[in-house]
């Protein structure tokens, strides 16, 4: 049985990189693009290095990696809340200064101005978008429908339960309609089936919805539910390891095997970053040998041969 | 209602305790009458209109200034918590002026506006405005920076970032340095009262002091003490609480 169940694992891991396919997007073609991008905070930690991203319309990009792999720091300078030491971000080929109407930035709080009721939230933040005052109401109804609030609309965020103002979170952001949703580790603060719960409704939504999207996560699973595309991160320095395509019809269940399976090549993907990361920093000489041949000095080459 | 019994029986302590001693007669019963006499004192003076009319010139000159002081302090407190020159320059001088306790300002003010209301009004004013700012500056720089960055992202800015962010955000925290205003001016304003004639209560503090009346000394004693709990535990503790229940703030 033992035997029979590593039969099964092996099958699963050898499909696993079929549905994982390295993305490749032009930045001609791009909605966001993010090139040779540096990031090193004023206490000369390096957040980000050389990172380069493309993000097609439409897509629903997870940063997925441990923490300080700098995803939120990347999904900061696309909000326009960081400015990047290097390197460029833009979005519709304009650079990025500074927060925008395109552009919505989702936290892993609710962050709801607390003496305002959910709709209040949502109207407030439509005038803010210059809203006409008559369409404003009408409007918040309408994602409070969306994501399932009705009868709560009057409700002061701190009567509600963490995944109800999670979701009047997100009936905010999408009220104010950007084109491009950013989300902090949205449901990091969630219990597990509130989580599951969201998941399948940010699906639903994005479904139907078709905005971009960019989603921080360190958690697998998370990651391969909602996304069209599942980015690695690795830290010290942060960078981009890999950019895979997740070729899994939607909507997706978290009970599916094969998410299982990919996980499980995700984790080692992203366990053998790590590692290398670990055992041998980027100083030593022999790990600059082998990962940049062309600065190696001629001799040894021809010693080698 | 056990804390209802706890206090109202304190207080029963205590009085029983004053009628004790002033009725032993350690100590000659003219300068220290019993609660008995001075409450009674406290309802004849009540009666003749000696105590409403004082009450209301009191309160009225309260309501003035401390309107003023509100006036002044919340725009200055907001200043100096947002502009770096206000923040820079004006913010010590603000610090400095409130270590100066407020009936030092009297003389100046007597010396300025001459003896009459306005010179008062300038001594409760300086005993609050700058209290009031400096709780003000505290409040608007204690805002959740979560709500201050979610506002960024949403495009909240310019009046609508103030008026709609800034203030309610800080509001709890700006009522709390309301009540301790009010209690600043209260203080200012009896000691200014006391020190010239002025028909308010401290008036007749001093008035009864100059009849050797300690009855009425300590009866105006009592409704001071009676007027100030009124305002500061009815009035500015159900707004703070309705406040802070809105807010989300107490479990």
């Amino acid at each position: 049985m033992f035997r029979r169940l590593i039969e099964r694992m092996r099958g699963l891991r050898q499909a696993a990189p079929y549905l994982l396919r390295p993305a490749n997007v032009n930045a001609d073609r791009a909605k966001i693009s993010i090139a040779q991008l540096d990031h090193h905070y004023a206490n000369k930690v390096v957040a980000l290095k050389d990172v380069n991203l493309n993000v097609r319309s439409g897509e629903f990009v997870c940063l997925l990696g441990p923490s300080g792999c700098g995803k939120s720091t990347l999904l900061y300078a696309l909000a326009g809340h960081v400015a990047p030491t290097g390197g460029s971000v833009a979005i519709d080929g304009k650079p990025i200064h500074g927060p925008g109407p395109d552009r919505l930035l989702m936290f892993q709080e609710a962050a709801l101005f607390p003496w305002l009721t959910v709709r209040g939230n949502i109207t407030f933040a439509l005038g803010a978008r210059g809203v006409p005052r008559n369409e404003r109401r009408e409007r918040a109804d309408t994602f409070i429908q969306r994501v399932r609030l009705e009868g709560f609309a009057d409700t002061l965020p701190h009567q509600l339960s963490g995944g109800m103002k999670m979701r009047a979170s997100l009936a905010r952001a999408l009220a104010v309609d950007p084109t491009v949703l950013l989300m902090d580790e949205p449901f990091g603060a969630l219990d597990a089936q509130t989580r599951v719960h969201m998941q399948e409704m940010l699906q639903a939504i994005w479904l139907r919805s078709g905005k971009t999207v960019v989603f921080v996560t360190h958690d697998v699973q998370e990651a391969l539910m909602l996304g069209t595309r599942v980015v690695l991160m690795a830290p010290r320095p942060g960078r981009v390891v890999e950019d895979l395509e997740i070729h899994l019809p939607m909507p997706r269940s978290l009970e599916d095997p094969s998410l299982d399976a990919m996980a499980r090549d995700i984790r080692h993907r992203l366990r053998a970053s790590e590692g290398a990361a670990l055992e041998a920093p980027p100083v030593e000489p022999q790990q600059r040998r082998t990962r940049t041949p062309s600065s190696v000095p001629r001799p040894s080459i021809v010693t080698g041969r | 209602m056990l804390k209802w019994a706890q206090k109202l029986g304190m207080i029963a302590l205590l009085f029983a305790l004053w009628e004790g001693l002033s009725r032993s007669g350690v100590w000659n019963k003219h300068l220290f009458p019993g609660p008995l006499e001075v409450v009674q004192t406290l309802i004849a003076m009540a009666r003749d209109g000696q105590l409403g009319g004082a009450t209301l010139r009191s309160l009225g000159r309260l309501t003035r200034a401390y309107l003023m002081s509100v006036a002044i302090g919340v725009p200055l407190g907001l200043l100096i918590a947002r502009l770096a020159f206000f923040r820079n320059a004006v913010k010590p001088v603000v610090m400095g002026l409130q270590a100066l306790p407020s009936i030092c300002w009297l003389p100046l003010a007597l010396l300025w506006f001459g003896l009459n209301d306005s010179a008062i009004l300038f001594v409760v004013v300086m005993g609050s405005v700058l209290g009031i700012s400096i709780a003000t500056e505290d409040a608007v720089n204690g805002l959740d920076p979560q709500l201050a960055r979610v506002a960024r992202t949403l495009g909240v800015r310019g009046p609508r970032f103030y008026f709609g962010v800034l203030l309610p955000g800080a509001l709890p925290g700006i009522v709390t340095g309301l009540k301790l205003g009010w209690s600043f001016a209260w203080r200012a304003l009896l000691a200014g009262e006391l020190l010239f004639v002025s028909g308010g209560l401290g008036q007749l503090l001093t008035m009864g002091r100059e009849l050797m009346d300690v009855s009425q000394v300590m009866a105006v004693m009592l409704a001071i003490i009676l007027i100030g709990i009124t305002v500061d535990r009815v009035l500015f503790q159900t707004v703070e609480t309705r406040l802070r229940r809105r807010w989300g703030l107490t479990a």
